[in-house]
């Protein structure tokens, strides 16, 4: 079973973006189970989302406290929160940054991979909301949901247009990692 | 179809598929999301139930009591201090014999304030005359609404069925859901057929003044009705199994899961999504080849006494974990359980561990420690058992004195 942590801020979506992976899970044939941490919610505080992908059904119900990958949606937040608290030195973390890896002040023995999502979100939306850019990365870095099921569920997430560009922000993360 | 839902979103499609009459509704963390999710539906004309808008929990109750007893089938869903609200006119209603479907997103009582989940709310009301099931993961919390209508609505039974889910753990996790549709539905779900309805061409009087001479007789209906489930119950599942092909404890009459206790010497008894770690931890011990595993009632009232005792006749040490005391005893599936095997004679022990209150997480190494010290006591007599206080975890240092006071 794969665990994962989502780190964010109130507003940034790390809900919405621990559902859209574990719906591309399910999208790519296995188990999943996406959920917040519980509780009150307030924008721009640091909040955590969780994901978990299995071949077998899953009903853990504890939380994560041993992730195998971190996502950082806003770099700020490493001053702030150990987001490297239990990450298997196996596993990856995916850092939402415009800087270089060996910048971020980070400890962990697990493999970083730096993604300028926002900039990536900029291009493609016009708007530094950087979910989908990331949903791409996380594709690419650990192979655990396909680029298509990602794109299919991006799509039914966000109607139209906005599917399309956030598609596209998807993809481009997608390629560049 | 299968698709990834949350537990509300699961309850509130359920909803709409058993199609009620009248929904009144007010919200309360972490339930909110299922009527919010039932509000969207009406008003986008996907569901054409009346939604009633009320001013308290109380008056969602009372609003439901009277709708039911217009011979309206219903549909409302609470937690927490909203239940206790509720706790007046739902006693009413089970005296009055009036089905009602309640989703419940469990949670603690106040205080302190807590919105987190455990299952206080709900053993609050144990001796209403209420039908209590508990949901494991989110395919039996939508799975256990449509079971709740047509035990509650059946003639011999017609009584409120509170349908249990663990707030925030089961209301807000997402994953994979065998959905059921409206048209699927109708075959296992008859339309409400009330037996009397309030009527102006026909007036009968519902819930009237009854002196000693007449109470008690009134009070024994209802208890046989709320026994009377459990077969209905084992029914209800037969049938649901038949068309959905999903199993719920179909050899113990639907009242009552089992997992890995067949041969268990130590077996685990516990309610609700907790089974799911639970069962991680069996597993490892299976690995080793050591004999645990789990019993769950899916039902805590009608209380499955028989059930119970012939899957745990034959275990060494039995350890109930649960998310609830009766403050001053113990907890109350325990204190049941005790009763339950101690008077059919199986001298089992019981170890009562108090656990998950207010969403304090259970996690694997509390449930390793519960069977190691539940393994301690294999084969002994109960009566050799010390009753100690067993709240796992408890943290000493926020005490005021000894633990064991």
């Amino acid at each position: 079973m794969e665990q994962i942590r989502i780190h964010g801020r109130g507003g940034q979506g790390s809900v919405t973006m621990a559902s859209m992976l574990a719906k591309a899970a399910f999208e790519s044939g296995k188990e999943a189970q996406g959920f917040p941490s519980f509780g009150v919610e307030r924008l721009g505080a640091p909040i955590e989302a969780f994901v978990r992908i299995d071949d077998r059904e899953i009903t853990d119900r504890s939380q994560v406290y041993e992730p195998d990958i971190v996502i950082v949606q806003d770099p700020t937040l490493i001053e702030l929160v150990d987001v490297e608290e239990g990450l298997d030195e196996d596993g990856i973390m995916v850092v939402n940054t415009s800087e270089d890896v060996d910048d971020l002040n980070l400890e962990t023995e697990a493999e970083v991979v730096a993604v300028d999502a926002t900039n990536i979100a900029l291009e493609h939306l016009g708007k530094p909301i950087m979910n989908t850019a990331l949903c791409g990365a996380f594709a690419k870095v650990t192979g655990l949901v396909e680029k298509g099921s990602m794109a299919k569920v991006i799509e039914e997430t966000f109607e139209g247009e906005i599917g399309e560009k956030n598609v596209k922000a998807m993809e481009e993360a997608y390629e560049v990692c | 179809m299968e698709k990834m839902l949350t537990g509300y979103d699961a309850v509130a499609e359920a909803v709409k598929a058993c199609n009620p009459d009248v929904i009144p509704a007010y919200p309360i963390t972490p339930q909110t999301d299922i009527v919010e999710k039932i509000s969207e539906m009406v008003a986008d004309g996907e569901l054409t139930s009346e939604y009633v808008r009320v001013d308290s929990e109380f008056n969602a109750a009372s609003t439901a009591l009277g709708a039911s007893a217009a011979g309206a089938r219903i549909f409302t869903a609470t937690c927490s201090q909203g239940l206790k609200l509720m706790s007046e006119p739902l006693f009413s209603a089970s005296g009055m014999r009036l089905p009602l479907v309640l989703g419940i997103a469990n949670r603690s009582l106040s205080a302190p304030l807590s919105i987190w989940g455990d299952h206080t709310d709900t053993f609050a009301e144990r001796d209403g005359g209420m039908i209590q099931f508990y949901a494991e993961d989110v395919q039996e919390a939508m799975d256990n609404i449509a079971l709740a209508y047509r035990v509650a609505e059946d003639k011999e039974i017609s009584l409120p069925a509170l349908s249990c889910l663990d707030g925030f753990i089961l209301t807000h996790v997402q994953e994979k859901v065998d959905a059921f549709t409206e048209k699927e539905i109708k075959e296992f779900l008859p339309e409400r057929d009330p037996v009397h309805t309030l009527d102006p061409s026909d007036p009968t009087t519902m819930g009237a003044y009854a002196r000693p001479e007449h109470w008690t007789e009134t009070r024994y209906e209802v208890h046989k009705a709320v026994k009377r489930a459990k077969d209905k119950i084992g029914e209800a599942v037969e049938d649901f199994a038949d068309i959905f092909d999903r199993e719920y404890g179909l050899e113990h009459s639907g009242l009552v899961e089992t997992y890995r206790s067949e041969d268990a010497d130590v077996i685990i008894v516990a309610l609700g999504s907790v089974c799911g770690t639970i069962r991680y931890v069996i597993d490892e011990y299976r690995d080793k080849g050591e004999k645990v595993g789990l019993v769950r009632p899916r039902v805590y009232r009608p209380f499955p006494k028989e059930e119970l005792n012939k899957v745990l006749e034959d275990a060494e040490a039995i350890a109930v974990m649960e998310k609830d005391v009766s403050l001053g005893y113990q907890g109350g599936l325990a204190i049941d359980l005790k009763s339950s095997l101690y008077s059919n004679g199986t001298m089992i022990p019981v170890l009562n561990y108090i656990v998950g209150l207010a969403g304090r997480d259970v996690t694997k190494d509390n449930i390793r420690k519960v069977v190691e010290e539940t393994k301690d006591v294999r084969g002994k007599d109960p009566r050799d058992v010390e009753e100690e206080e067993r709240w796992e975890p408890l943290r000493d240092e926020l005490l005021s004195g000894d633990k064991d006071d």
